[in-house]
């Protein structure tokens, strides 16, 4: 997965380097427009073992402001933020990498460097006693939730 | 052999006749005695599914779940499209999102579990969990708008089919907060064991029914207007995502 291209972006943007979960680093930028998440829908996605994406639902797409051919294939830390904490991203891998679901608000990265709030579940895709794959839902969160979760985050990056 | 054959009964009473036209249809053309047999309510339903009184049904996502994972049944068919509901008021209440409802929310609903997880998530923007709503059980979809427009209830939960049979009177007095768009949960058409050598024949059958004027009126009267084949790997997607929504 490569660097966003500045030319993406839409206003005024700050700089970050990402330090991803597979030890790659990709540059991205940010800024302060968020996209409102669509009433009444869900956000549902599937990725490989590998957390390469295989499929997403049109609402998918649409919120992350890339075309379908863009994130095919792609690395699901397409979408990571630099204002999640790492400390989230390790605790879902950890957790659904044993069978078990996640679930927590999180922050994305859209490919125009605005951000939407999502309350994500995470759960294994389970085949004959077998992880194939992972199905992520995100739903609609409340804005008092969405608050709680910026400041827990904000703590835990201790800034 | 007498094969059972149920229907969720999440439908509008008015298609009742229609899933008896259906059943006899399928009698005919598969050769087979089947017995229809509509429950009153999901609870009864699925008492006959645990009594194993249930061959065939035509179910909810919930109960496809159910059946799939715990009790051997194949997914064989289902509408295109997937199972929407709607959240909605009164005309005369001040709601006009679901974030303007708080806490002490009085909702009416049926004991459909899928229009009720699905409303339950898409009262969630509003910041309301189940200790934040007063929940009024009725029995009917009417009895749900009745409860509403007699300020019994602040908001009633319906699917989207069953809000659209209401009479334009009473649906002038209704808003509409949210009408859901997942997509993804649908109702399914599943056999049980006994029915297992015949699952291609079925699906060849029911997929092919709004191919002629007849099978399309059929069709029409449940509802749709195709059905397509459901693989097992659609359906184990849908019972994963499923999984997420009742967390």
């Amino acid at each position: 997965m490569g660097d966003m291209d500045p030319g993406w972006i839409v206003g005024e943007a700050r700089e970050y380097v990402l330090q991803l979960f597979d030890g790659s680093r990709r540059r991205v930028y940010v800024t302060n427009n968020e996209t409102a998440f669509p009433h009444g829908k869900l956000i549902v996605s599937r990725t490989d073992t590998e957390g390469v994406i295989t499929l997403g639902n049109q609402s998918f797409v649409d919120m992350s402001g890339y075309l379908e051919s863009e994130l095919l294939g792609q690395p699901h830390s397409i979408l990571r933020h630099p204002e999640m904490p790492a400390a989230a991203f390790r605790d879902l891998w950890e957790t659904v990498s044993t069978g078990r679901q996640w679930h927590g608000y999180v922050k994305n990265l859209r490919k125009d460097g605005g951000f939407y709030w999502v309350f994500a579940t995470v759960v294994p895709n389970i085949r004959q006693g077998r992880v194939v794959g992972y199905t992520s839902v995100r739903r609609e969160p409340s804005r008092q939730k969405v608050a709680a979760a910026e400041a827990l985050y904000r703590s835990m990056r201790g800034s | 052999m007498s094969i059972n054959f149920t229907v969720s009964p999440s439908f509008p009473a008015e298609r009742t006749s229609d899933w008896y036209i259906f059943n006899t249809w399928l009698q005919r053309a598969l050769s087979l005695p089947i017995h229809l047999e509509l429950y009153s309510g999901f609870g009864a339903q699925r008492k006959a599914i645990a009594d194993g009184l249930v061959d065939m049904i035509y179910a909810n996502p919930f109960d496809a779940s159910l059946l799939v994972r715990e009790r051997n049944f194949l997914a064989i068919a289902g509408p295109t499209g997937g199972d929407e509901m709607v959240i909605f008021t009164a005309t005369d209440k001040p709601f006009q999102l679901v974030t303007d409802l708080q806490t002490g929310l009085r909702l009416s609903c049926t004991d459909d579990p899928s229009v009720n997880t699905v409303g339950r998530i898409l009262l969630e923007p509003a910041d309301l969990d189940a200790s934040d709503i007063v929940t009024l059980p009725t029995e009917t979809y009417i009895q749900v708008a009745r409860a509403v427009l007699r300020d019994q209830a602040d908001v009633g939960f319906m699917p989207v089919d069953a809000f659209s049979a209401l009479s334009n009177v009473i649906q002038r007095d209704l808003r509409v907060l949210v009408t859901s768009q997942l997509h993804v949960i649908h109702h399914s058409f599943l056999i049980g064991p006994a029915l297992h050598g015949r699952g291609d024949e079925i699906a060849r059958l029911l997929t092919t029914l709004h191919e002629t004027e007849k099978g399309s009126q059929m069709l029409a009267g449940l509802g749709s207007k195709v059905w397509r084949r459901i693989e097992q790997e659609d359906v184990e997607l849908m019972i994963d995502i499923i999984s997420t929504l009742t967390q």
